[in-house]
């Protein structure tokens, strides 16, 4: 039987060290959702959101409380919208109307973010494609609960360098539609390479069409706990550091999986998988840059971080993979800056930089992700930006994303308050040099030479 | 079976084992395995109970816990054993 001992090592994890399931996401497919009148999608969109989600938010808050660990978010992923308004809609006004649609019933549900207003370009644009695409800023500014994607590029196809200019221009747009917010349309908005189907983090989750029909997709977190663990073993050999994060990421993992089940069950749905990510919160203590700092680094950025990252995503994943047979989505420590409280320290005082977080989205489980960025900056050396992260996904193998606000009318030196799980972002400067000729050539970059597996 | 665990942290007091005992006995749920440790002057202890038998809903169990946990001034906490197996067992 449980001992007193493990009981409270547990309790300390959930009251003291921020531990918690970061997000119950359900992922409901539209695809009987599709048809050639927009009223009608609309109509059956909110409806099918309704009838599998109803339950949702009610059964996590259950589950949280029966177990006492808390569940942060409850959210629903949908099929990428372009491909649902393809046969409905002509305009970008008409996928606006479905993003309200998604908004309003996402409200009604109580669930904080809809993942999927997406369209999925990595080898090239359908005419559905491009109008979600151009919908975006207006969709992401009359909308507060959806969240935005394009997929740009993966191993198997390349770069779509078309797509990565045009969401240089709509990121630029969305900053320009939501200027008197802090651009928060941004915010809602990741630009993509090899999005994985399964995700349930926002802002890039939405439900591949390789998924069922209804699943639940849980993501774990608990930066705090693997902190905690790894203050008590100052000084020690790499093995023992890597054997704590291990064990530490097998124990929280083990809470997901059990949650997920429990959800899964009672909501009579399949589970999918477990995304067992270290997601930073704002709070004090829940931060992956105070985990690199107990490592033994002085200050996030600094030499030895790049390093410091890989080995606890490595770690994260090994113990993970333990505690659950069903891993998925990114997986791994998700570097956001806005919403981590030691990455914003580091960015304030000069510690860390885009270029330094450029090499650390190369080992982390996703991208730059909440970075402000001077007002000024061309979309041509955004989509630059977007292109250096789409390569090295691409080229690695692995997700990579770019979700970055560029302020108006804010330059180095000032800051944005974007309120509550988005936290604060001090604006960081970008390189002054361009790559205009670069980003205009048109078409595509071949996929590597690596990706001819078969 | 299904078993919930019990946990009490605070300052030490007469009477709060007596107390949560008796909660448990007027309820039907069977003791299964009660310890306690004082830490740093605070006083923990941890009770399993068999809440099959229980004569009202887990819900209501948890909340005369918690009022339970007003009453006596300590911070007391209910949870299904199933959190603590999957963390701790293989």
């Amino acid at each position: 039987m449980i001992n007193i001992e493990e009981v409270f090592e547990t309790n300390e994890m959930i009251l003291h060290e921020n531990l918690d399931v970061r997000t119950v996401t359900m992922g409901i497919s539209l695809f009987d959702c599709v048809s050639d009148n927009l009223d009608e999608t609309c109509r059956k969109i909110g409806e099918k959101l309704k009838r599998c989600a109803g339950q949702l938010a009610p059964t996590a808050d259950r589950i949280s409380r029966e177990f006492g660990i808390p569940i942060i978010n409850k959210r629903i992923s949908v099929t990428p919208i372009s491909l649902i308004g393809a046969s409905c809609c002509r305009t970008p006004e008409d996928f606006v109307r479905i993003c309200v649609t998604l908004d309003r019933t996402a409200k009604e549900l109580g669930v904080n973010f809809l993942g999927g207003f997406s369209a999925i370009v990595s080898k090239g644009v359908t005419p559905s494609d491009r109008l979600l695409m151009e919908s975006l800023p207006e969709a992401l500014a009359v909308t507060d609960n959806v969240c935005a994607s394009v997929n740009v590029g993966s191993t198997k196809t390349g770069i779509n360098m078309d797509a990565v200019q045009l969401m240089g221009e709509i990121v630029k747009r969305t900053a320009q539609r939501t200027k008197d917010r802090d651009c928060i349309g941004c915010a809602k908005l990741v630009v993509l390479c090899n999005a994985p189907d399964d995700n349930p983090f926002m802002a890039g989750a939405f439900l591949g069409v390789t998924q069922p029909d209804v699943v639940i997709n849980v993501g774990v977190s608990g930066p705090g706990v693997v902190k905690a663990a790894l203050e008590k073993c100052r000084g020690a050999s790499f093995q023992v550091l890597c054997d704590t994060i291990k064990k530490t990421a097998f124990k929280i993992t083990r809470v997901g999986q059990m949650v997920a089940q429990e959800a899964a069950n009672r909501l009579g749905v399949q589970f999918g998988i477990i995304d067992l990510s270290l997601a930073p919160t704002p709070a004090i203590g829940d931060s992956v840059a105070d985990i690199i700092e107990a490592m033994g680094i002085e200050k996030c950025g600094a030499p030895g971080t790049t390093a410091a990252l890989a080995l606890l995503n490595d770690q994260v994943k090994k113990g993970g993979v333990m505690a659950s047979s069903y891993v998925g989505g990114l997986s791994g420590a998700f570097i956001p800056v806005s919403e981590d409280s030691g990455m914003i320290a580091a960015a304030e005082c000069g510690a860390l930089t885009i270029e330094k977080l450029e090499a650390m989205t190369c080992v982390c489980s996703v991208g730059l992700d909440m970075i402000a960025i001077p007002g000024t900056t061309s979309a041509a050396t955004i989509s630059g930006i977007i292109a250096d992260e789409a390569a090295i996904g691409m080229v690695n193998q692995k997700t990579t994303a770019v979700r970055i606000l560029p302020v108006v009318g804010k330059d180095v030196g000032d800051s944005i308050e974007l309120g509550g799980l988005l936290g604060r972002a001090p604006v960081m400067p970008v390189s002054r040099f361009g790559c205009e000729e670069f980003i205009s050539r048109g078409g595509s970059i071949p996929a590597p030479i690596h990706s001819f597996k078969n | 079976m299904n078993k919930t665990v019990i946990t009490v942290v605070g300052r030490d007091t007469t009477g709060i084992i007596a107390k949560i005992s008796t909660f448990a006995y007027r309820h039907n749920a069977n003791i299964l395995d009660i310890s306690q440790t004082i830490r740093m002057g605070i006083f923990n202890m941890m009770m399993i109970v068999d809440t099959d038998r229980s004569d009202i809903p887990y819900e209501e169990f948890t909340d005369g816990l918690k009022a339970l946990s007003a009453e006596i001034g300590v911070d007391i906490r209910c949870q299904k054993e199933e959190i603590f197996n999957m963390m701790h067992r293989i």
